[in-house]
C-alpha cells in the first residue's frame, strides 16, 4: 500500500505491507531509529510517538493508519536545533541511564506539558505510567519533567 | 546550570576521604575530578542518536528468528524444514543436524557444562532453541517459523526444584554419559563442626524456610546481534550487545575454532543490562552460523517473549536458614541449607571456584563467630542461567536470607528488629574484619549507617505512628535491612571464568595537544562510563574531563578485560583508570624536570601541572608536557617519548560497599494490596565519583527490589508452561508502584583501591528487596511469606495460608 506520512515535518511517501507496524515504519523504513521497540504486548512505551498530536504507542498502530497524517518522533522534539526543556531537563536531572526508554518518556513528558504546565508529581507519575524504565526508578524523570516545567522558555540550548 | 534540589541528600565523610574540590571548575564548566557532572552521553540519546544493536544495519543484511520449543521436555521426533526453505524470501534454514556437522550443536556454558545451541536429541525447557531462520526481512523470518513442522514427544517434566532429586524423576540430562539424576554440584562453606557446637549451646533458635524465587533481568532493550563473517579476509565482526565483549570474543574463538585475532565484537550503545547480557546465547551462535551459510550479514533481536522465555534468568533458591542466638539478643551462628534450580543446562556465569557464586557471604553484617552453608544444584526443565539481574553473584539471595531470619529473630525475642541489628553489627575497629566463611571486609563503619537510616525516617515517630494505626486497624509495617556487598571480582589469584582470569587492562593516551583518549575493557549498559572515567583521568592528571575521550566496547580497539557486571568497573577499571592516569603524571614529572632543568624530585604536583616547589611560578601544565613529550627536547636515557600509559590492574581483594535500607509501607487489609509509602536508603560507597550517578544508581536497584518484592516472577505450571513470558505476566513496577526515594551518604574509603571507591551498581538491588518484605511482614503481623507479595499472597499470608510462588500448585 502506498502510505504518504509527514514525518517530523518532511513528506514521505512509502509502498508498505498492510501489516507493517508503525514503530517498525519509522525505524526500518524511513530510517529514524531514535524511536525504539521493546516488548511484545504494548507494555513499555519504548516506541512512543504522536500521531497528529496525540502520543500513541507505535507498536500498537499500523503504518498505513498515519496514512495522510503527522508522526512526531524523538528526532522533531529540538526546533532548530534548540533543545526541548524536557530534553534539557532529562540532561540536568540524570532522567536517563541506558537511554532505551528515553524518547518514549520526553514524547509523553512534552504532551503533558503542553496540556498541563505545572503538572504535580502525581500528575506526572500518571501521565508517564504507561512506559517502564529498567535504569532510573522513575525518581530523576520525574525530575527532569518537573525542571522543564519549571524553565518552559530555555533557549539555547543547542550544546 | 540549575540543579534541582534532592528529596534529601545526607552525608558523613570519613577524613580519610580522597580529597573533593568542587570549587574547581575545568574550561567546560566541569568538575576538574570528582562532583556532579553532567553526562556526556546524554548529548545523543537525548536527541534520539543513540546506536543500539537494532539500530545497526549493514549493506545486503538479512534477518534471524529462532523457532522454540512449545513443550518444556519432549523428545524431536523429526524436523520438516522443506516449507521454510521454499518461502520465497526464506535464505537458510539452520536446525542442530546442520550445526551437527558443524560440531556447534552444542557449546560450552560459562559453568564447565554444555548447552544445545539447536536441540537435537530433546528440548529441555520451553522456549528452548530448535532452528533458526535467515530471510530477507524480519517479517519473513518469522512468517518461515511457522512453516516448518516438528514432531514432538512429550515427555514427563521437573519443574519442581525439591523433587529434582526424587528417585525415578526424569533425567533431563541424558545427553551427558552416565547421568542417572538431576544433581548438578554440592557446595559447601564454614566450619559445619563449629556451627554445630554454637546451636547445641544457643539459647533460641530460629528456623525459617524461604524461596528466593526466580525472576528475570528484563532490561528495556531485548538481546540481539549482527554478525558479518566477510568471505574474503576471514574476518568475523559482532555487533554485540554484551556486557563482556572481550570474554566473549574468546569464547567464540574456542567454540567455532575461529581464529581470536580475526574476531571484533563491537558494543553499540546498550539498553541496560543487569546481568542479562553477560551469558552467550544460541542466538548469537546461530546469527553467526548464519552469516558464514549465506555470505551476507545476519541481524537477529529477540522479541520480549524470547528474552523472559529462554535467556538469563535469576535467582531460584530454596534457602532453609536456622539462626541461633542468646536470650538477649546475640547472635551466636548462622546455618542454610540451598537447594539450588540451575534450570536446564548449568550455565550461570560465575567465578569457577563459587558454583553458588558469593553466597557464602551470607552471615552478613554482623559480628558472630559460626557458620556454615551448603548449597546444591539441580537441573529443572525451566530456562539456564542463575546469576543475573544485578545479584552481585547470590549475594542478593544471601542478604535476602540473612535480613530476613534475624527479622524472624527479634519476633521471636520480641526486640525491635533495628536494636537488634545495633547490637549485632560489627564495630568500625573490627575491620578488616574476617567472616566464619573467609571473606576479608576491608572497610566499614556500620552503626553510623544504621543511625543515619533511622534518623532520616524518624524511625521512633513511625513507630508510634504505627501503634496509633494498629490501634485503628490499619496495617502499617516498616521494614529495615542492612547490606554487606563484595564487588568487584576479583582477584585473578582466586577467581576466573572459563579459566581468564578477572583482572582488567586500560590504556590512557595523551596527544600532543593535551587531549587524551582512555581505553577500557569495561562496557555501559547505561552507567554512563563515558562520563565517570573521564573524572577519574581528570582527578589524577589535571585534564579537564571534557578533554578525555572514553573509548569502551570495541575488542580491536580496547584493552582486555572481563566485562561489566557485579559492579566490578569501578572497583576493578576504575582502579585501572587511576593507575594509568598515575604513570602518566609520572612520567610527566620527568619530562617537566628536563624542560625546568631541575631534578624531579624538586617538583610537587598541583592539580594540572608540575611546579617547582617554593615557586609555583616555576611550572608546566600538563598540557605543555603533553607537547613537550613529542618534541625535540632530549630526555634522559630509558625515558621513551610521548606521554602515554598502560596497566592491567588485579585487584587484591573485592570492595565491601554497605548500606542500611528502611521501608515504610501500608496494606490495604481488605485486599492485601500493598504500596510504599517511603523508602530510606543510606549507602557507603567509598568516595562518589559523579555523586549524581551514583543516585542514579541506588534508585534503579531501589525500585529493581521493590519490583522482586512485590511484583515480578518467572513461575511456571505443573505441564512446564512459563507464566512470565510476557509484561503482560511478568510485571515491572511503574511510577505508581514506587515512591520518590530518601538518600543518605556516608563515606568509607576502601583501603586497597587507588582511589577508595567501592562500586554501586548493585547495592540497592541487593539490599532492598529483605526491607520491602520485613516491611509486609511487620504490617500483617506474619513470621514469613515468599515474594512475590502480590495482593493475593499478602491475602493468603493473612489468613495463615501463603502460597508457593515458584509453581501454580496450591
Ligand atoms: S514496544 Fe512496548 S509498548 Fe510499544
Ligand atoms: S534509562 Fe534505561 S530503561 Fe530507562
Amino acid at each position: 500500500m502506498q502510505i504518504n506520512v509527514n514525518l517530523n515535518g518532511t513528506e514521505q511517501s512509502h509502498d508498505v505491507e498492510p501489516r507493517l507496524l508503525l514503530v517498525h515504519y519509522i525505524r526500518d523504513v524511513a530510517g529514524e531509529t531514535g524511536t525504539h521497540w521493546g516488548c511484545d504486548t504494548s507494555n513499555c512505551g519504548a516506541c512512543v510517538v504522536w500521531l497528529d498530536d496525540v502520543p500513541v504507542k507505535s507498536c500498537t498502530v499500523l503504518a498505513v493508519m498515519a496514512d495522510k497524517h503527522r508522526v512526531t518522533t524523538i528526532e522533531g522534539l529540538a526546533v532548530g536545533g534548540v533543545l526541548d526543556p524536557v530534553q534539557q531537563g532529562f540532561m540536568e536531572c540524570h532522567g536517563l541511564q541506558c537511554g532505551f526508554c528515553t524518547p518514549g518518556m520526553m514524547m509523553t513528558a512534552r504532551w503533558l506539558l503542553d496540556h498541563n504546565p505545572n503538572p504535580s508529581e502525581l500528575e506526572i507519575r500518571e501521565a508517564l505510567s504507561g512506559q517502564l524504565c529498567r535504569c532510573t526508578g522513575y525518581h530523576n524523570i520525574v525530575k527532569s519533567v518537573q525542571w522543564a516545567a519549571a524553565h518552559p522558555a530555555t533557549v539555547g540550548a543547542s550544546t | 546550570m540549575t540543579i534541582i534540589e534532592e528529596t534529601t541528600s545526607t552525608t558523613a565523610t570519613s577524613t580519610t576521604a580522597t580529597a573533593t574540590d568542587t570549587a574547581a571548575l575545568s574550561p567546560g564548566g566541569n568538575p576538574m575530578g570528582f562532583g556532579r557532572m553532567l553526562r556526556k552521553e546524554d548529548v545523543r540519546f537525548v536527541r534520539g542518536k543513540g546506536n543500539y544493536i537494532d539500530d545497526v544495519k549493514r549493506p545486503g543484511m538479512l534477518h534471524g528468528a529462532i523457532l522454540r520449543s512449545p513443550y518444556a521436555h519432549a523428545r524431536i521426533v523429526s524436523i520438516d524444514t522443506s516449507a521454510a526453505e521454499a518461502h520465497p524470501k526464506v535464505r537458510a534454514v539452520i536446525t542442530g543436524a546442520t550445526l551437527e556437522g558443524l560440531k556447534l550443536a552444542w557449546m560450552p556454558t560459562m559453568s564447565y557444562d554444555t548447552q544445545a545451541v539447536l536441540a537435537t536429541d530433546k528440548v529441555r525447557f520451553q522456549g528452548q532453541e530448535v532452528a533458526f531462520v535467515v530471510a530477507d526481512d524480519r517479517y519473513s523470518a518469522k512468517d518461515a517459523l511457522e512453516l516448518i513442522v516438528v514432531d514432538y514427544e512429550p515427555l514427563e517434566v521437573v519443574m519442581d526444584a525439591r523433587k529434582a532429586l526424587d528417585p525415578g524423576a526424569p533425567v533431563i540430562r541424558d545427553d551427558k554419559e552416565g547421568k542417572t539424576d538431576n544433581h548438578i554440584f554440592d557446595w559447601e562453606s564454614g566450619s559445619k563442626e563449629a556451627t554445630d557446637a554454637a546451636f547445641a549451646s544457643a539459647e533460641v533458635v530460629v528456623a525459617q524456610a524461604m524461596l528466593y524465587p526466580r525472576s528475570h533481568p528484563a532490561p528495556m532493550e531485548t538481546c540481539g546481534m549482527v554478525a558479518e563473517m566477510n568471505p574474503v579476509s576471514g574476518k568475523l565482526t559482532l555487533w554485540s550487545n554484551t556486557q563482556a565483549p572481550h570474554a566473549h570474543r574468546t569464547v567464540y574463538a574456542l567454540v567455532a575454532g575461529l581464529p581470536e585475532h580475526k574476531i571484533q565484537v563491537i558494543c553499540p550503545d546498550i539498553g541496560g543490562g543487569f546481568g542479562n547480557k553477560v551469558p552467550i546465547y544460541p542466538g548469537y551462535v546461530c546469527s553467526i552460523v548464519g552469516s558464514i551459510v549465506t555470505g551476507k550479514p545476519v541481524k537477529w533481536i529477540e522479541d520480549r517473549s524470547e528474552n523472559l522465555m529462554s535467556t538469563g534468568f535469576a535467582r531460584d533458591y530454596h534457602m532453609k536458614g536456622e539462626i541461633a542466638a542468646t536470650r538477649d539478643g546475640k547472635i551466636v551462628g548462622l546455618r542454610v541449607d540451598v537447594l539450588a534450580d540451575h534450570g536446564a543446562f548449568n550455565a550461570t556465569a560465575q567465578p569457577t571456584n563459587y558454583p553458588a557464586g558469593f553466597f557464602h557471604i551470607f552471615t552478613g553484617s554482623y559480628d558472630y563467630g559460626a557458620a556454615h552453608c551448603k548449597v546444591t544444584g539441580v537441573y529443572s526443565n525451566k530456562a539456564p542461567g542463575g546469576v543475573a539481574y544485578a545479584c552481585s553473584f547470590r549475594i542478593t539471595e544471601a542478604v535476602y536470607l540473612v535480613e530476613r531470619i534475624v527479622d524472624c529473630l527479634a519476633a521471636e525475642l520480641k526486640m525491635d528488629p533495628a536494636e537488634l541489628r545495633m547490637k549485632n553489627l560489627l564495630r568500625p575497629e573490627q575491620f578488616p574484619y574476617t567472616t566464619p566463611t573467609g571473606w576479608e571486609y576491608d572497610s566499614g563503619d556500620y552503626p553510623r549507617a544504621l543511625q543515619m537510616a533511622l534518623d532520616i525516617a524518624g524511625y521512633a515517630e513511625l513507630r508510634k505512628e504505627q501503634a496509633e494505626k494498629r490501634a485503628r486497624g490499619e496495617l502499617m509495617g516498616i521494614g529495615l535491612s542492612f547490606f554487606t556487598e563484595g564487588v568487584g571480582a576479583g582477584p585473578r589469584k582466586h577467581m576466573d571464568i572459563l579459566g581468564l582470569g578477572m583482572a582488567d587492562g586500560c590504556e590512557l593516551r595523551v596527544h600532543p595537544t593535551g587531549k587524551a583518549q582512555l581505553r577500557l575493557s569495561v562496557q555501559s549498559q547505561g552507567q554512563g562510563h563515558e562520563t565517570t572515567f573521564a573524572q577519574i583521568v581528570a582527578q589524577e592528571v589535571g585534564i579537564p574531563p571534557e578533554d578525555v575521550e572514553v573509548i569502551n566496547g570495541d575488542t580491536d580497539n580496547t584493552p582486555f578485560g572481563l566485562g561489566t557486571y557485579g559492579s566490578r568497573s569501578t572497583p576493578v577499571s576504575g582502579a585501572a583508570a587511576a593507575v594509568v592516569a598515575r604513570r602518566v603524571r609520572d612520567k610527566a614529572r620527568i619530562i617537566a624536570a628536563v624542560a625546568l632543568e631541575c631534578s624531579p624530585d624538586d617538583l610537587e604536583w598541583n592539580r594540572d601541572r608540575w611546579s617547582v616547589k617554593g615557586d609555583p611560578s616555576q611550572g608546566k601544565t600538563i598540557q605543555e608536557i603533553a607537547m613537550l613529550s613529542h618534541s625535540s627536547l632530549e630526555l634522559p636515557d630509558g625515558v621513551e617519548g610521548h606521554l602515554d600509559a598502560q596497566a592491567v590492574y588485579n585487584p587484591p581483594n573485592l570492595t565491601y560497599p554497605f548500606g542500611a535500607y528502611i521501608c515504610v509501607v501500608d496494606v490495604d487489609a481488605g485486599t492485601g494490596q500493598v504500596k510504599v509509602r517511603r523508602f530510606i536508603a543510606v549507602d557507603d560507597c567509598g568516595p562518589r565519583i559523579n555523586p549524581m550517578i551514583v543516585e542514579g544508581q541506588v534508585h534503579g536497584g531501589l525500585v529493581d527490589g521493590i519490583g522482586m518484592a512485590l511484583m515480578e516472577v518467572i513461575a511456571f505450571d505443573d505441564a512446564g508452561n512459563c507464566l512470565g513470558g510476557s509484561f503482560m505476566d511478568y510485571l515491572l513496577p511503574t511510577t505508581m508502584e514506587v515512591p520518590s526515594f530518601e538518600l543518605g551518604e556516608t563515606v568509607t574509603p576502601s583501603p586497597h583501591h587507588p582511589l577508595g571507591c567501592k562500586g554501586v551498581g548493585e547495592s540497592a538491588t541487593v539490599g532492598s528487596p529483605p526491607a520491602v518484605v520485613n516491611a509486609v511482614m511487620d504490617a500483617i503481623g506474619v513470621r514469613h511469606a515468599d515474594m512475590p507479595l502480590t495482593p493475593a499472597q499478602v491475602w493468603r499470608a493473612m489468613q495463615g495460608r501463603p502460597l508457593r510462588t515458584d509453581l501454580a500448585i496450591e
